[in-house]
């Protein structure tokens, strides 16, 4: 440690104004606050403070992305050898999954961090940890086949037009993770919905070559209700055979990366809960919104299968459960009253539902729903916060 | 119990170094020092010259803004330096003590026979008008608008903060002359904070008591505004500390001012933390020498960790402080992946860390603090985080924000008359984002002063 931080001191004034690499200020900056905990100390104000701090909180939500980041990578092995009728060991199929989705990552990351630190540089800033979240959350809602230079274009849309024209990590209005899959979802929609995107056939740098077995459908969950000539559809894996809840709640179904396996996602619910940076409440009116909103379809809906799906197959099919974990509460596009949480959270589960029920384009309705609350987030929150102004008026009149 | 006011939101830092309940014996410093800087937005107009010889009680300046406002020395002996900075503005009015005070007298009728106005002028003639202040923008208080309501605290919760009960009870009589004389200068009520249970303070007559239950903030006086008689848009309401209505009732019982003091000395780096009985304006050096582990860069703060304000041990106690706290400065520690490690010895409210944890198999652990940051400042991130150590009907990081926008129509409508800087000290404890919050406050109420007064 001595020796690094010895590194560090010695290199420190090229960085600094005046010196050589001045440009890359903030750059080293971001290193150097990565490596040791900065040991500014309060000028003003009080003069301790609590140890969180940004990094800290992001890091914690990584972690809890873990679980359905490993989950997704043998799961993405297990679809692609259930596909091609091959049987192979725990460790050959999460070796194939993770050369598969470890290009989505770096990509992801590659480009987003690129722009952060440059952005950081030209404002001045010091480098802001948001990105450290959003571009773990890309990999995980994209397809596994969604091509590398798609994300990359996409991450870069999102970085650039939803978060760095409105001033960086915490004035943004969308979910960052969001609009990078929006965006996919409107340029390119053959690549993100379908029945062959969700799982890879190809081989991944040579693992795993083999041929498609009779009978095999890519289709999800979800794209299997939506498209369903009945009321009552029969849900199928990739080969065949029948599956159930108990399957869409353990994850080895075709879908978005991260998102198949419920339990995966609510071990990370777990940790988001009991490190506080998540809200119960968000958390729990989303999925108490999407279950009331599926329990009255299944009662009063109209008679196609997405409105018979049963309610509790909706939480946890498709990307509901992701969503209403990692995605809704995030802290700066939700809403911030606690009162607000509530409604937002309800809000957002309701029209996840509405928009897998009644919507005959898009089988799955969790993206939008939330981008569409991000947007009355701050209306939600002015309503909650005027009722406080009004209490306050009114108590300096009656008195 | 009449009034109960219990709540949750709020934090007890668990900060160790809490005082003895014993007093120590410390000299006096031979120079004293009175500094116009530790009264909020007064500007002094001087009255006394270098040489001149002053008792204690002797107006040294008033404020040019209200100029029956006196400013009088705390102990006798001779003016030795009216120090002046840039522009002549006074930095310092430094006084050598005498071995034996000698105070002012001032003739005072009998408290029952005086009204409130003569109440009044003592008091500002006494020099002891600075302790009363006033909600909205906490600031000395106008004596020429009456407040609709006069609150004191009798218990303090910031962290180390000293027992009340035991500075003040031996002088409950002090106490509660001083009570008396508070409570003809409102046609509203006079309450009195008292911590539920406590039987201390709970026989004060002249008060309306009301008790509360909680962790920290909810000794502030701000706090309990909110909860029983909130401020609106043109109300005033008084606050005297606890400590210093004991001035106030020297100055009726005894017709002189005295400033004695009981101050906690505490922090994790103080060794053998007690109570010291001292006068505003004493060199701060009298209490550290000896008494502090000094192998790393110190902090010496006069006040509480949260609102204090950062002294030398050249410095002198300023009028307000009822303690002094040392920690470390921590600026020569390193701590390599910080964001990462499990980092036991650090106390957090988040779940982040292991605070909660540790204080639940280990029992009661207090922790060092040092002064870091430990963290970069960043744009508001986390949400409900103010909400839940701020124990009012605000919401506080609206008004914050409010604030930062420098928007006085919606500040007003945030509750800004109510909040004071030291409200949102715990706020800025926890606050993610490393923000000023109490820099933003005390800003903000000034500009607002500034622009509706």
């Amino acid at each position: 440690m001595n020796a690094l931080k010895k590194l560090v001191d010695k290199v420190k004034p090229n960085f600094q104004k005046g010196g050589k690499l001045e440009k890359f200020h903030s750059v080293f900056d971001g290193f150097e606050t990565f490596l040791f905990v900065p040991n500014t100390t309060s000028k003003h104000g009080t003069h301790i403070h609590d140890a969180i701090d940004s990094k800290r909180t992001m890091v914690m939500v990584i972690i809890a992305l873990l679980p359905a980041l490993f989950f997704g990578m043998y799961n993405t092995g297990y679809q692609h050898f259930l596909a091609i009728g091959q049987q192979v060991s725990f460790i050959d199929t999460f070796i194939y999954g993770f050369l598969s989705v470890l290009p989505l990552i770096i990509v992801a990351y590659g480009v987003g961090l690129g722009i952060e630190f440059i952005v950081a540089q030209i404002k001045g800033h010091e480098i802001q940890e948001g990105f450290l979240v959003s571009g773990m959350l890309i990999p995980l809602i994209i397809p596994i086949d969604t091509p590398l230079w798609m994300v990359a274009v996409a991450t870069a849309f999102a970085v650039i037009f939803a978060k760095e024209v409105f001033g960086g990590t915490g004035m943004n209005i969308f979910n960052v993770a969001l609009v990078t899959r929006a965006f996919l979802f409107f340029a390119y929609p053959t690549f993100m919905s379908g029945d062959t995107v969700w799982v890879r056939t190809a081989d991944t740098f040579g693992i795993g070559s083999g041929t498609i077995v009779d009978g095999y459908s890519g289709a999800t969950v979800l794209g299997q209700v939506a498209t369903a000539a009945t009321e009552q559809v029969k849900l199928l894996n990739t080969i065949g055979n029948p599956i159930g809840f108990i399957d869409g709640f353990l994850g080895f179904i075709p879908g978005s990366i991260g998102e198949t396996s419920t339990l995966a996602i609510l071990i990370g619910a777990f940790i988001l809960l009991i490190t506080r940076i998540a809200s119960w409440k968000t958390m729990f009116s989303v999925f108490a919104g999407g279950a009331l909103m599926a329990l009255i379809f299944n009662m009063w809906g109209p008679d196609t299968a997405a409105a018979h799906f049963p309610w509790y197959n909706h939480l946890v099919f498709g990307g509901f459960a992701f969503g209403a974990v990692f995605m809704a509460t995030d802290p700066v596009t939700s809403a911030r009253t606690e009162t607000g949480k509530w409604i937002y959270g309800a809000l957002i589960g309701a029209m996840a539902i509405i928009i897998r029920v009644l919507n005959p384009g898009y089988p799955e309705g969790m993206m939008l729903a939330i981008l569409l609350m991000n947007i009355f987030a701050p209306l939600i929150d002015y309503y909650v916060v005027d009722a406080n102004i009004k209490r306050r008026l009114k108590r300096a009149k009656t008195n | 119990m009449a009034n109960l006011i219990k709540t949750k939101r709020g934090l007890n830092i668990a900060i160790r170094g809490e005082a003895e309940k014993e007093v120590g014996s410390v000299k006096l410093s031979d120079i004293f020092a009175v500094i116009p800087d530790h009264y909020h937005a007064v500007t002094p107009k001087i009255l006394v010259k270098e040489g001149d010889i002053v008792k204690a009680g002797t107006p040294l300046f008033y404020n040019k803004a209200v100029e029956s406002m006196k400013f009088v020395a705390p102990v006798s002996g001779k003016i030795i330096a009216v120090n002046r900075g840039e522009r002549r503005k006074i930095l310092s009015i430094t006084i050598e003590r005498d071995k034996e005070t000698v105070y002012e007298s001032f003739k005072i009728k009998d408290l029952k026979s005086m009204t409130g106005e003569e109440i009044k002028e003592a008091i500002l003639l006494s020099g002891l008008w600075p302790y009363i202040k006033q909600r909205p923008y906490d600031v000395i208080a106008n004596p020429e608008i009456a407040p609709k309501a006069i609150f004191v605290s009798s218990f303090d919760t910031a962290p180390l903060a000293p027992s009340y009960d035991f500075v003040i009870a031996k002088q409950k009589e002090d106490f509660q002359t001083g009570i008396d004389a508070l409570a003809k200068l409102t046609q509203g009520k006079l309450h009195l904070g008292i911590k539920a249970g406590n039987k201390h303070f709970s026989t004060v007559k002249n008060a309306e008591i009301t008790s509360y239950e909680g962790p920290h903030p909810i000794g502030n006086v701000g706090i309990q505004i909110n909860k029983i008689n909130p401020i609106n848009k043109g109300e005033v309401v008084w606050t005297v500390n606890a400590q210093d209505v004991l001035f106030i009732g020297r100055l009726f019982n005894k017709g002189v001012v005295d400033l004695t003091r009981r101050i906690a000395f505490t922090g994790p780096e103080v060794t053998g933390a007690k109570y010291y009985d001292t006068i505003m304006g004493c060199q701060i050096e009298q209490f550290i020498v000896g008494k502090v582990k000094s192998k790393a860069p110190l902090r010496y703060i006069c006040g509480n960790v949260l609102t204090g304000h950062r002294v030398t041990g050249k410095s002198y106690l300023d009028p307000y402080s009822t303690q002094i706290t040392v920690i470390k400065e921590g600026n020569e520690v390193h701590e390599l992946f910080g964001w990462a490690m499990p980092r036991f010895n650090k106390f957090s409210v988040s779940g982040t860390y292991f605070t909660g944890f540790m204080r639940k198999i280990f029992g009661k652990k207090y922790f060092d603090f040092d002064a870091r940051l430990m963290g970069g400042k960043r744009a508001i991130i986390m949400s409900g985080e103010y909400d839940s150590v701020l124990p009012m009907d605000i919401y506080p990081e609206f008004l914050i924000k409010a604030m930062i926008a420098g928007n006085i129509d919606k500040m007003e409508a945030l509750g800004a008359y109510e909040i004071a800087p030291e409200d949102v000290a715990l706020c800025e404890f926890v606050c993610t984002s490393k923000l000023p919050l109490q820099k933003i406050v005390r800003d903000s109420l000034d500009m607002m002063r500034k622009e509706l007064e």
